[in-house]
Parts: C-alpha cells; sequence; structure tokens
C-alpha cells in the first residue's frame, strides 16, 4: 500500500526545489515559445469560458438568435422566483449531506478494516475499487435493471424476506435516495484508497508511545492516534467528495431525468436542460454561476481548515 | 491500526464486515453477468437465480454487436482518449519544463493562473465553449470531443512539480552537448518522467473514456458516440426491453478499463487517485 498515493510522492517533491541558473535571456525566447501554446488554449478554453459563463449569466442570450442585451440581474430573479430551481437546489444539497457523510464514513471504516489485517488485503481494495474505474452509465444502466419493480434483484431480495418491494425510481419519495446510494457505492473505493494512504503515513511509533501512556483498547488508539493523524486526509476527503456530489449528472440523466416530478432534479442537470435542451443560455450560465460559488465553497473550507492548523503530521 | 494483537475473533469480525460490504460493491458486476448469460424467459421473472439454466450469454452478446455499434463505440473511445492524451502531453511538456527550470518573465503569474484553472469545474466552461464551437461550427466531430481537454492545467502542474525534482546537472550536461532547449524536453525530460507520465496518462484515458457530459452536449451523430453515450443510446432505443443484450452491452462498454485495472492495479489506483489532487 505504500505506493498507493505516489501522487503524494510526486508533489510532495522530492526535496527543496531545484533552482536552474537559466540567467542568460537566450534562453528566454525558447521559455516564451514552450509556455506559448499552454497559455493560448488556457484563455480561450477555461479563462475566457470562466469570465464568459459570468458575463452570459447577466444576458438574455438565446443560442441561435441573432442579438442579445445586457439585461442584469434578470437571470438571477428569475431563478430566485422560479419553483424548479428551489427544488433542484434543495436536491442537490439533500444528495451531498447524504452521499459526503455516508461514502467518507464508510470509506474511512473500509480503510481501517482493511488495514487492521494483514490477510487478503489486496483483494479487498481491488473490489471495492471496481466501481472506480467502471463507466458509470454502464453502471446506471446494470441499476435501474436492479431497482426494476418488478424483475429487479433489490425487489426480489425483499420479497424473499417478506418485505414490500417499491418502484424505487420511479417513486418520487424514494428517486433520489437510489441516486444517493449508486453515489455512495461509486464514491466509496476512492475514498478507501485515501484513506489507506493516509494510515500508511502515521508513524508507527506514535502508536507505541500512545500504549505507554495507557491507550489499550483499538478505540483508543483509534480516538488518540488515527482519527487526529487523518485529520488532513479527511478533510481532503470530505471536501473532494463533495465537489463531486454537486457535480452529479450522470445517474440523473439516465434513470430519472430529474423526475419523477423533478423529485430528483439536481444543478448541473437544471443547467443541462436549460442550456443545451432549451438553448437559454443566459440562464443556464447563471444557474452555472450559482454551482461554481458552491464549488468555490468548498474549496475555502478546505484551505481554511488546512490554515487553521488540521495538519498534525 | 496494529494488526498484532488481533485474536481469531477479531479476524472473523474484520472479513465478515468486509465481505458484507464487498457483496454490496460487487452485486451489481454479478447481476450484469448473471443478466446477460439469460435468455430472456429467464430474466423477466420475479424468482431470484444468479447461475442460468440455460446459457444465452453468446447470444446476448451477438444480439449486442447487431444492435449497437459497439465496435465503432469503442473505437471511438480509443480515438477521443489517445488524442485527448497525446495533445495533452504536446502542450503540458514543454510548458512543464520551461514553469520548472527556465526563467523568463511572467512566470509566477503564469504558474498561479495554471493553479487557478486546476479548480475550475468542467461543468463551469460548458456554455461557453459550446457556443464557442457553435461559432466555428466544429460541434457534432471528434474536433468538438477532443479540443477542450488539450489543455489540462492539472497536467502542467503534475509534470511541473515532477521537474523541479529532476537534476540540473542532467540538462546543463544536455546543453553541452548541444540539444535545443525543446531538445532537452522531449530527450532528456520525457525519459525521466515516465512514471509520472504514466500515472496522468492513466488519469486522462479512464476520466475521458468515462465522460458522458461533454460528449452529450457536442454530439449528434451515432457514428460519433464514445462508449457512454453509445450504451446509453441502445438502453434508450430498446426501451428496458431487451435486459439480456443490454446488460451485455454494458460489459464490452467497461471491459478495456476493468481488464487493464484488474492486470496493473497499482499503476491505475496511483493515477485515478491523482485526481484526489484537483
Amino acid at each position: 500500500m505504500a505506493d498507493a498515493l505516489t501522487a503524494t510522492t510526486i508533489l510532495a517533491g522530492r526535496g527543496a526545489a531545484a533552482v536552474t541558473p537559466a540567467r542568460d535571456n537566450s534562453r528566454s525566447w525558447p521559455a516564451l515559445a514552450m509556455v506559448a501554446p499552454a497559455i493560448v488554449l488556457m484563455g480561450l478554453l477555461l479563462l475566457g469560458p470562466l469570465l464568459g459563463v459570468i458575463a452570459l449569466s447577466f444576458t438574455d442570450y438565446q443560442l441561435g438568435s441573432p442579438r442579445f442585451a445586457w439585461i442584469g440581474f434578470a437571470n438571477y430573479e428569475e431563478m430566485l422566483a422560479d419553483r424548479v430551481f428551489w427544488i433542484s437546489l434543495r436536491n442537490t444539497l439533500t444528495y451531498v449531506a447524504i452521499v459526503v457523510p455516508t461514502a467518507v464514513a464508510l470509506g474511512l471504516a473500509v480503510a481501517l478494516l482493511i488495514e487492521s489485517g494483514s490477510s487478503l488485503r489486496a483483494w479487498y481494495r481491488t473490489i471495492y475499487f471496481l466501481p472506480v474505474m467502471a463507466t458509470l452509465i454502464a453502471m446506471s444502466i446494470v441499476w435501474e435493471f436492479m431497482l426494476h419493480p418488478q424483475f429487479g434483484l433489490v425487489n426480489g431480495l425483499l420479497h424473499s424476506v417478506g418485505l414490500e418491494g417499491r418502484s424505487w425510481l420511479q417513486d418520487r419519495g424514494t428517486a433520489l435516495y437510489a441516486l444517493c446510494v449508486i453515489g455512495v457505492w461509486q464514491a466509496l473505493g476512492f475514498n478507501m484508497v485515501l484513506f489507506l494512504a493516509g494510515l500508511v503515513s502515521i508513524p508507527r511509533p506514535l502508536y507505541d508511545a500512545a500504549e505507554i501512556d495507557g491507550a489499550h483498547g483499538a478505540w483508543a488508539r483509534f480516538r488518540l492516534v488515527t482519527w487526529p493523524m487523518l485529520g488532513p486526509t479527511t478533510v481532503f476527503v470530505v471536501v473532494i467528495t463533495g465537489i463531486r456530489s454537486f457535480q452529479v449528472f450522470d445517474t440523473v440523466h439516465v434513470l430519472t431525468k430529474g423526475g419523477p416530478s423533478k423529485s430528483s432534479e439536481v444543478l448541473i442537470h437544471t443547467m443541462y436542460i436549460e442550456g443545451f435542451e432549451f438553448f437559454r443560455s443566459g440562464y443556464g450560465a447563471a444557474l452555472t454561476v450559482v454551482f461554481l460559488v458552491f464549488v468555490l465553497l468548498l474549496t475555502l473550507v478546505k484551505s481554511s481548515l488546512a490554515n487553521r492548523g488540521v495538519h498534525y503530521a | 491500526m496494529t494488526p498484532r494483537r488481533h485474536g481469531i475473533t477479531w479476524s472473523a469480525a474484520r472479513h465478515l464486515l468486509l465481505l458484507a460490504g464487498a457483496a454490496f460493491i460487487l452485486l451489481p458486476f454479478i447481476w450484469m453477468v448473471s443478466t446477460a448469460s439469460k435468455p430472456q424467459t429467464e430474466i423477466f421473472t420475479t424468482d431470484i437465480h444468479f447461475i442460468p439454466q440455460n446459457l444465452a450469454l453468446w447470444e446476448n452478446f451477438a444480439t449486442a454487436f447487431g444492435k449497437a455499434s459497439l465496435w465503432r463505440f469503442l473505437l471511438n473511445g480509443v480515438v477521443v482518449t489517445v488524442s485527448i492524451f497525446a495533445l495533452q502531453v504536446l502542450i503540458a511538456l514543454p510548458a512543464a519544463y520551461a514553469l520548472a527550470k527556465l526563467r523568463f518573465a511572467g512566470r509566477e503569474v503564469l504558474f498561479a493562473l495554471v493553479l487557478f484553472c486546476i479548480l475550475i469545474p468542467p461543468q463551469a466552461t460548458a456554455i461557453p465553449v459550446f457556443l464557442l464551437f457553435h461559432q466555428i461550427g466544429i460541434l457534432d466531430s471528434y474536433a468538438a470531443l477532443v479540443v477542450p481537454f488539450t489543455i489540462s492545467a492539472f497536467g502542467i502542474f503534475l509534470m511541473r512539480q515532477f521537474f523541479k525534482t529532476v537534476p540540473d546537472d542532467l540538462i546543463e550536461a544536455a546543453r553541452m552537448d548541444g540539444i535545443t532547449e525543446f531538445g532537452i524536453v522531449w530527450r532528456v525530460m520525457l525519459p525521466t518522467a515516465i512514471p509520472a507520465l504514466t500515472a496522468f496518462g492513466i488519469f486522462s484515458v479512464v476520466a475521458h473514456w468515462n465522460d458522458y457530459f461533454w460528449p452529450l452536449i457536442v454530439l449528434n451523430s451515432e457514428h460519433l458516440r464514445t462508449p457512454p453515450l453509445g450504451v446509453a443510446s441502445f438502453r434508450n432505443e430498446e426501451a428496458g426491453t431487451n435486459y439480456g443484450p443490454l446488460m451485455a452491452a454494458a460489459i464490452v462498454i467497461i471491459a478495456p478499463l476493468v481488464i487493464a485495472f484488474l492486470l496493473a492495479q497499482r499503476r491505475f489506483i496511483e493515477g485515478i487517485t491523482l485526481t484526489g489532487i484537483k
């Protein structure tokens, strides 16, 4: 497992930065030629569009229309007055509030369980990581059949223990939660791997020291050493899972299209419908900006926590 | 946690819990293979059995390949992911080298911009990039699938961090030998960067093989569909009636990555967790 996160190793860098003395100007122009394509593409495909989406959100532009006008905050006003926007926002937050704690807690639990013994480690790691690799769209279609009201495995299993099945994805009371289950199923293995890397990096002597200080049970060791030492990893995993959950789209688009009666409508799906099915680019851009604000908030939470000394290592 | 002092009971509990979790994780995969092996009559039944009484795996695969252009989808997946990765490397490597090892005006600003760009989620730029592509008329083409991802700020960052660790002596020696700065990138830096590049390659290929959002937005033509789009459209056309072939198609779509993952697990886990840094 020690190399599970070579990325971290790569990024932590091997020692201090080796500053190259490229003193003479003869290397200045090759340098500029080297970065020029990257700069142009970054401007054209990332920074430009980012500014563009903010600017667009203040216009009434629709794809194909010959002209557009600046309409100030009208898109935002329309959005705030729209019932669908609020449903969509509430559903997205519900999805995040369910998937993040569950996928993080289960990821941690699985990582701890795997690390607590020596047999079959690699097997378990492989199995739990499988959903991260498998194309989510294809697996969504499998889930859809598993959740089939009549012939699905889930209802079949429920019947066999005498419970009543449901039309999980067609029922407005369960559709969003069914999507949450798929979300957790997919995110768990990724979190597990990050936690495994975090666990390996905890110095062994700390456990010995804790034991000398009287921490004998597994729980005491976890509470006194593992959990605090995993602080930075946990913050990181929470933020990553949070950002990914805000982006939820694939399962929604394939399985429910936001239905039934908007019960599983989420932000990016609403943005997709407005921006790419109704081609209301301006309004879609305003929805994108709302999405961006949430993602930005999460990033800020991460960096502020990191600065407040969550780092113990 | 320390494994040494746990007894048999703990070991059994550990396996019991992990196996229960593994069952939840594996269930969709098992059900997918099971359904793909069953004839229609065994699929549309309420009793649960995983092993088919009559094996129809071959028929279901044949139907799937007959009804959907699965080979074409796979080919599109390969063309798109390979083109994206090749262009990402072509653009990111020189930039990363310049940022790591050369001094030029605006270097710090550029690096700050790269760090900022890493944070931009792909959904955020979708509408403007779509309008741009509409304007220049390249929607519904391979170019539309590839171009937005040719610039990987994350790739630049990753390779720059890696290049920082390459000893300057190596570069100086190459300069003594009269190799140009561009030559150094491809003949000196690239070979040292193979491990980092492999991890980034896996990350990139997996992300774009599985991507659904962007191809869904820019594509119309059936012959350009990428694997996720292909399997989704097959499912829409079959309207949930023909589950055997549909599950067979799902197997075909996930097979390349899953097999590659099983063959090189460590590398894949390294590569995918790179996203963690994003």
